[in-house]
């Protein structure tokens, strides 16, 4: 019953394998586990089926009389080495896609130009940094180069919570890390999981492909927070919205100028505050960059 | 080979069935069990302890599958489904599949060496109720507020500042107590394989749950020091105002998981290893051959000991590290897999041109093989760490770890259950019973796991308690839980099985299999003394020496007893 599910020509390799598609690195581990797959397959066949021959074949019958074999030399060192030799061909499929996993490319020619080269990766700086911020229950993503909290360049950076915006074409490399207990970043169709630890930035990237833009409003891509990060862990949702690069810069400017206004109209409230509760009680601070309940999640359209 | 039937030796008369004189009646009633030294009691006391706890995680975890039948189910809140997925690890692990081992060693290793107790008989005590009293205070939990932190526990979540509860202060106790009864227990082991074996009995020629076992005691000293340390870290973290893991102040998060996992892994082998040392004494006795290749088995077993201390890391590859690292802990981890390959080639090769009787014990030896094979080849997937990358913390993953564990360690349980039950009570398991509850736990377990590979690798990440209809989602979770019911319903039947025939099973004998090994060598149950007199050993099968002395010396062309194969008392009806 199982097993025509699995294989329902429907759902067909969807459930077969990791999901894909979104990036390249995805598309490369996707790859690399239908060789690995493959290569798994024979194995099981081959001894799943020794295993069940020899239970139905050796089965006690009136006469029978069981062999009284205890070893064999030349057998036990051809299984060990044909183990060995297995696993060196999975090592090696693994190290020749590796780079392309783990490496940012620049990005594609129809990508967003950036002006900016400092940035360590990839090769010749052409990419967008992100820095992801997992928080208890959600993320929170400020579109800039240098992630260090303490850096000058931070302040007044665009940010958004939940859904993170980004151009198509465009080689995206984020800066991973945690703000107060470990969770996890995955969008599946766009790579694997990277943890979010405090006190440390992890790293990953990922390019949309061009096409996705293509739609007005561009292609959402979902995922899930994937590390045990308290009871609303499973709420902890993320989403990457693919648009057009010129739909990216519109969405970019909107969001700098929102925040900004929401910043003076913040200050002016404050001061409010302040003046009319001088005598009776201080006033809270109220930063919008640390407390998503103030501020505005909705990311406007472009 | 060997064999030697002519001989001389100091192999005792009569015949095993019979013993040589009126020994004392086992002392009886409840004081006589609490204050027990001898490691049979105890070794019972221990099955009992831990099957109890397995029926509590495995309700456990039939109410998490309940939760997760269908998306976006409100059945349990977010805060019991948290405490009852870390109750069931925590459980199953440190409750039920750690100690049933001890349970298992506990009782038959001074049997199979021939020994009349273990080294140390109080200390064996003592490591019991260490055990139960960690069992204890960790289900107190249950009447204020159970952990909520999953078995593995990471920090920073553990710590006071997310988690100030109890529950994780009980954990951590939990840890401290049976971390110690283990440890306890291992250093027993170690000195009665050691220094109590027969005489004649090398250590070629030690029966291959005796090398298991002696295994997973070295492994468990190895380990268990570093889990003491990390939890009583956190201990001081959460109450004496210390930072090891705390980031803000200097400490590291990551610490706990190095230090986590440096037990943790190397504590899969302490679960799965004897279940292996299990598979290697029943499948030689179903299928009438000799184990194939005993020393290649014997040392694949200290290989993978060896090498499952190089591999923790393996659970880390999506925290931040060097590719040098994740490509260090790849190769490790795909070297364990080589001399696993060898143990599941020698145990094919065993069934392999032998005459093979389907008895209840080797259909779950034969289940362990071909489930145990699916949860190692996906262990190449999760080694492979790109790969791991997309699966690690899914439901692909949960799937992986029960395959291992349940192949690995619950299917070779109860093969060793059935096949030694008669040695401990003195009678038979019913067959049809067995059977009927191998078939419904062999096709539960497939149906409830095999679609979790799916689930994961369609974006479900683990310990969350709801999801939402997307993709294929329901569909496969709902298989999932179905699978649960008829897999727990399979448990049953053999737990209704043990209470019926400990009482009106098929009276079993001295020796109802025609085994090899030499706690077959006395009465089932065994006398308080377990031997009146122990046989010089000559090989690694010295119950076949036996035998074939007896025929040599009384000309009968078998021994003068039936087995319960022979008297077709498999047939299980009763007497
Ligand atoms: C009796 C049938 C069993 C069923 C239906 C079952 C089901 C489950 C499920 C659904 C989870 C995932 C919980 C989540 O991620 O939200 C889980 C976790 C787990 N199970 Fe089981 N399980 C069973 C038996 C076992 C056994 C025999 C063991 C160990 C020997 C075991 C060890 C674990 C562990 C260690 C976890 C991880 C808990 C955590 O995430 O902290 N399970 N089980
Ligand atoms: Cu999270
Ligand atoms: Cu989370």
């Amino acid at each position: 019953m199982t097993g025509a599910l699995l294989l329902a020509p429907v759902a067909g390799a969807d459930l077969l394998s990791p999901e894909s598609g979104g990036s390249p690195n995805a598309d490369d581990i996707d790859t690399l586990y239908w060789i690995i797959f493959g290569v798994a397959v024979v194995v099981f066949v081959g001894v799943e089926g020794v295993l069940l021959y020899s239970v139905f074949k050796f089965k006690a019958r009136k006469g029978a009389v069981p062999a009284q074999i205890r070893g064999n030399t030349r057998l036990e060192i051809g299984w060990t080495v044909g183990a060995a030799v297995i696993l060196v061909i999975l090592a090696t499929v693994t190290f020749i896609k590796l780079d392309a996993i783990r490496n940012p490319p620049n990005s594609s020619a129809s990508g967003l130009q950036l002006a900016d080269t400092s940035r360590r990766l990839p090769p010749s700086g052409k990419s967008l940094n992100i820095c992801v911020n997992g928080q208890q229950y959600i993320w929170r993503f400020t579109y800039q180069e240098n992630c260090d909290p303490k850096s000058a360049k931070n302040l007044g950076a665009p940010f958004s919570y939940e859904e993170m915006v980004v151009p198509v074409g465009t080689t995206v490399t984020l800066d991973i890390n945690a703000q107060d207990v470990a969770h996890s970043w995955w969008i599946p169709k766009l790579g694997g999981k990277f943890d979010a630890i405090p006190g440390y930035t992890n790293h990953t990237w990922f390019q949309v492909p061009t096409k996705f833009g293509d739609k007005p409003g561009g292609t959402v891509f979902f995922g899930q927070c994937a590390e045990l990060c308290g009871r609303n862990h499973a709420n902890m949702t993320a989403r990457v919205r693919a648009v057009s690069v010129p739909e990216y810069q519109k969405w970019l400017a909107l969001r700098k100028a929102n925040i900004k206004a929401a910043e003076v109209q913040g200050a002016a409230q404050r001061k409010k505050l302040n003046d009319s509760n001088a005598n009776s009680q201080p006033a809270d601070s109220a930063d919008p960059g640390q407390n998503p309940a103030q501020e505005d999640l909705s990311t406007p359209q472009p | 080979m060997a064999a030697t039937v002519e001989a001389p030796t100091t192999t005792v008369e009569p015949i095993p069935q019979v013993a040589a004189r009126k020994v004392d009646a086992p002392a009886t009633g409840w004081t006589s069990w609490v204050t027990t030294t001898d490691h049979k009691r105890i070794g019972i006391m221990y099955l009992v302890l831990t099957f109890a706890f397995f029926i509590l995680g495995g309700v456990e975890a039939l109410l998490i599958r309940l939760q997760l039948a269908v998306p976006n189910n409100d059945l349990l809140t977010p805060q019991t489904y948290n405490e009852l997925f870390t109750m069931h690890g925590t459980t199953m692990i440190f409750l039920f599949v750690v100690p049933v081992m001890a349970g298992f060693g506990n009782y038959f290793v001074p049997l199979m060496i021939g020994a009349r107790d273990m080294a140390f008989p109080k200390l064996n005590a003592l490591s019991f109720w260490l055990l139960a009293a960690g069992g204890l205070v960790f289900y107190a939990s249950i009447f204020f507020s159970p952990p909520e932190c999953g078995w593995t526990c990471y920090s920073p979540l553990s710590d006071t500042d997310y988690l100030p509860s109890g529950g994780v202060d009980a954990w951590i106790f939990l840890i401290h107590l049976t971390g110690l009864s283990s440890l306890v227990g291992a250093v027993n082991f170690y000195a009665t394989i050691a220094n109590m074996r027969a005489p004649g009995m090398g250590w070629g020629r030690l029966p291959l749950f005796v090398w298991a076992i002696l295994t997973y005691a070295v492994l468990l000293i190895l380990a268990l020091p570093v889990i003491a340390a990390a939890v009583t870290l956190l201990l001081t973290d959460r109450h004496f105002g210390t930072h090891f893991y705390d980031a803000s102040n200097g400490g590291s998060p990551l610490l706990w998981q190095h230090l986590f996992w440096f037990f943790g892994h190397p504590e899969v082998y302490i679960m799965v290893l004897p279940g292996f040392g299990i598979i290697s004494e029943v499948l030689p006795v179903f299928s009438r051959k000799p184990i194939f290749g005993y020393k290649a088995i014997a040392a694949a077993t200290l290989v993978i000991a060896f090498l499952g201390l190089l591999v923790w890391a393996h659970h880390m590859f999506s925290t931040p590290s060097p590719s040098l690292v994740l490509v260090f802990f790849m190769m490790s981890s795909f070297l364990i897999a080589v001399p696993t390959g060898v143990k599941i080639f020698n145990w094919i090769a065993t069934l392999w041109r032998g005459t093979i009787t389907y008895t209840t014990s080797l259909l779950f030896a034969v289940g362990f093989i071909g489930t145990f094979l699916i949860g190692g080849i996906t262990g190449i997937f999760v080694a492979v760490f790109p790969v791991d990358w997309q699966l690690t913390d899914t439901y692909f993953v949960v799937a992986h770890f029960h395959y291992v564990l349940m192949g690995g360690a619950v299917f070779t349980i109860f093969s060793g259950l059935y096949y030694w039950f008669p040695k401990m009570t003195g009678r038979l398991l019913s067959e049809p019973l067995g059977k009927a509850s191998f078939w419904l736990m062999l096709i539960g377990f497939h149906v409830t796991f095999l679609v979790q590979h799916s689930a994961g690798m369609e974006g479900m990440p683990r310990r969350v308690y709801e999801y939402s209809d997307v993709q294929d989602l329901a569909i496969l979770n709902l298989i999932s839980t179905i699978g649960a019911f008829i897999l727990g319903f399979g448990i049953l039947l053999t737990l209704i099985n043990v209470l019926i025939s400990v009482k009106k099973g098929a009276v079993a004998g001295p020796d109802p299999w025609k085994a090899n090994t030499l706690e077959w060598f006395t009465q089932s149950p065994p006398p308080v003394n377990n031997f009146d007199s122990v046989p010089r050993i000559r090989s690694v099968e010295p119950m076949k020496d036996i035998r074939r002395q007896v025929i040599a010396q009384t000309g009968a062309p078998e021994p003068a007893y039936m087995t319960a194969m022979e008297a077709g008392r498999l047939a299980g009806d009763g007497h």
